[in-house]
């Protein structure tokens, strides 16, 4: 069995099977209904909840969250982005260049804070520093941070500043970069780019591969960089893809029912495919057979050791029995599926094709 | 002498507080969307958000006033999403934004059914001295969003689209002027065959009224052939838009003329980034150097696409620069 160094430094010292196939979730979960109530009540002028009292309701959400995924059994765990407002906002708010102006349609009633680019963006305070540190304090496992990357975060703004959107994607880039750098200081070794605007234009995946390049830049190799897209055709970005420099790519599969699998076959999947296992718009757990079943599709593409398992995207809109059940069931299904491959059990012929740069 | 109006695409931004009053009685899911049927509490939210829209066009000083379109929760989708014959389906995307509609599939006849000739009989009661607009998406633009499991095939269903628009448009009051907004035409150019019968649709519905009828494609320039059979339909102008692509849009001008009228989209419907007006005047300027036609009747002045995509306070802004830049350019006309 060949091993993967990178992905095997998450691999915890008591994994019960020689095969490893790491477990771990996209970010997102749904927030406690306090925490909203705490929010509305810190909103609340008339209101003696203070900025202190919800910043301790956010701790205390972001621990539960936390524990939850570690008794789900995640050998690497997230804390739900309970500190989160929405992928885009957060961060927007937190880089100078940014301004307000209200909410915006998507679709229905559903409305975001769309923010515009009013002047050159700058790197102020740390994103995500805090939110790291605090998460790796209340866990023992692994803790993987995600990033709302820089071509989502271009695309998903009014651009007034820049000439055109490419050059404001490379300036972003070089921020995520410098909190990326912030974050490896404090200790985090995987960081996961979520890019779900090349979905919708994925025309444009050559400046989310520049972007990307500027994205890691001086990262140490050891730290793992993965890249999440969903929702979208990916046979316009792929096989393209392959030639960014990320270690994994963190794929929405389950919620058309891997009818894009053959996709990734020829050519050669060379990077670690973090498969999305259940389906995050079915309110119902799958059982741990079928996401066995879901499992065994990924080891279509690449051998046991580059293969992750993930739910389909974040799970902010399932009720959190239903997150968990799906978490639960997906670490047991993985578990099962390493047995069966230390078993000698599995018998998956995976094609070989010609390596893309042939 | 030529004319300058100013006006707009329609399908505004709703006002702050009619989106959260909205929110709260109608729900964020699928099936709360607008049916047609809605209660007289959301109607009456509805009609005071039509209002404000209606008294900041005319306090912008536009040339044309609109309805808003505020009801369209599923933008051009809309005369579909809501008719009796229709069933809507999934979300789906709306063309390559991150915005989304619900999926209308027809089921039955397109017959009559007059959902958007009462917002304009309520607009017209609202501002009974102005010059209206009617906007309604162009039958190819409407057909294209659309499934069809009615008709034999895509010809016939988009004949039916454009003669339930034209059903629709004659019930309209007096409006000075209709349009059609195309964005189907640039973003799923209709093949050969159909590119003519996407132009025989747009006459069928420009038929069935007296008023000036501008076909506005957007989202990029049309494919010459496009073009060219747009040009043979009965309207008087058609549109450009002038922010996402110039180069194309003007060789199709100079190559293949231009209607006696013409729209420009000149003001970003989907960009916060307030044009100055004196700008918008010289790229109006700008257009007519590069062409040979420069005696055109009436040139509107409008956003590229509707204004949902902006936060409220944008979209009013945008109202006053266009106003403003149609000024300007009069005076520099006489």
């Amino acid at each position: 069995m060949s091993t993967n160094e990178n992905k095997d430094q998450f691999r915890p010292d008591d994994h019960e099977n020689d095969h490893f196939l790491l477990s771990t979730v996209v970010g997102s979960y749904a927030k406690p209904k306090w925490l909203n109530r705490a929010k509305e009540l810190y909103q609340d002028p008339d209101h003696g909840f203070d900025e202190g009292d919800y910043q301790e309701a956010k701790d205390d959400a972001a621990r539960l969250i936390t524990n939850e995924h570690e008794r789900a059994g995640l050998d690497v765990v997230v804390d739900g982005e309970m500190r989160r407002n929405e992928m885009v906002e957060f961060f927007a708010h937190r880089i100078e260049g940014y301004e307000f102006n209200g909410p915006v349609k998507v679709w229905g009633h559903n409305y975001f804070d769309k923010p515009s680019v009013v002047s050159e963006v700058k790197y102020d305070e740390t994103w995500l520093v805090d939110e790291y540190e605090f998460t790796a304090e209340a866990s023992d496992r692994p803790v993987k941070v995600p990033i709302t990357g820089p071509y989502t975060l271009a695309n998903w703004s009014f651009n007034e500043a820049y000439d055109d959107d490419d050059d404001l994607t490379l300036e972003l880039a070089d921020l995520v970069n410098e909190e990326i750098e912030k974050l490896v200081d404090a200790g985090a070794r995987y960081i996961q780019i979520d890019e779900p605007a090349l979905a919708t234009t994925p025309d444009d995946h050559a400046i989310v591969g520049e972007a990307l390049e500027h994205i890691v830049a001086d990262i140490p190799e050891e730290v793992r960089i993965g890249l999440h897209v969903c929702y979208g055709d990916y046979s316009r970005i792929y096989p393209e893809i392959l030639e960014f420099p990320v270690d994994e790519f963190d794929l929405e599969l389950a919620n058309g029912d891997y009818d894009q699998l053959d996709v990734f076959k020829d050519p050669e999947f060379t990077a670690d495919l973090a498969l999305g296992v259940t389906d995050v718009h079915v309110a119902e757990v799958e059982s741990v057979e079928q996401i066995e079943e879901n499992i065994k599709k990924g080891l279509e593409i690449v051998p046991p050791e580059q293969l992750v398992v993930s739910p389909d995207c974040g799970v902010k809109l399932l009720p959190r029995e239903v997150a968990y059940g799906k978490m639960a069931n997906m670490v047991e299904a993985a578990r099962n599926v390493e047995a069966q491959l230390d078993a000698g059990e599995i018998d998956i012929e995976r094609e070989t094709p010609a390596p893309a740069d042939d | 002498m030529t004319e300058y109006v100013s006006t707009t695409a329609g399908l505004f931004a709703l006002p702050d507080w009619a989106k959260d009053d909205l929110s709260d009685l109608k729900g964020h899911q699928k099936h709360d969307l607008i049916g047609g049927d809605e209660s007289e509490e959301i109607t009456s939210v509805y009609e005071s958000a039509r209002e404000e829209v209606v008294d900041a066009q005319q306090d912008a000083g536009l040339d044309r006033i609109v309805e808003g379109q505020l009801r369209w929760d599923d933008m051009l989708a809309h005369p579909l999403a809501v008719h009796d014959a229709v069933e809507t389906r999934g979300i789906v995307r709306y063309y390559d934004n991150n915005n989304f509609y619900r999926e209308p599939v027809v089921s039955g006849e397109l017959d009559f059914s007059g959902d958007i000739a009462s917002e304009l009989e309520a607009t017209s009661e609202l501002a009974p001295d102005a010059d209206l607009q009617a906007v309604l998406p162009g039958p190819y633009s409407l057909a294209e969003l659309a499934t069809d499991e009615h008709y034999d095939d895509e010809a016939d269903f988009l004949a039916a689209v454009a003669d339930f628009l034209a059903g629709e448009v004659e019930a309209f009051p007096e409006v000075e002027t209709l349009y059609l907004l195309e964005p189907s035409l640039v973003e799923d150019a209709p093949e050969d065959g159909l590119d003519e019968r996407a132009s025989e649709a747009i006459d069928t519905v420009a038929a069935a009224t007296d008023a000036d009828v501008v076909a506005h494609p957007y989202w990029g320039a049309l494919e010459e052939k496009t073009y060219a059979h747009l040009l043979d339909a009965d309207i008087d102008a058609v549109g450009f838009d002038f922010v996402s692509e110039q180069e194309d849009n003007l060789y199709n001008i100079q190559e293949y003329g231009a209607t006696n009228e013409i729209s420009l989209g000149l003001v970003d419907g989907q960009n916060t980034l307030v044009e100055d007006p004196e700008a918008v005047r010289d790229r109006t300027d700008w257009v007519f150097d590069q062409i040979p036609v420069t005696d055109f009747e009436t040139v509107y002045l409008t956003t590229n696409t509707g204004t949902f995509h902006l936060p409220y306070n944008k979209h009013e802004a945008k109202l006053e620069i266009l106003a403003e830049a149609a000024d300007l350019a009069e005076v520099k006309a006489a």
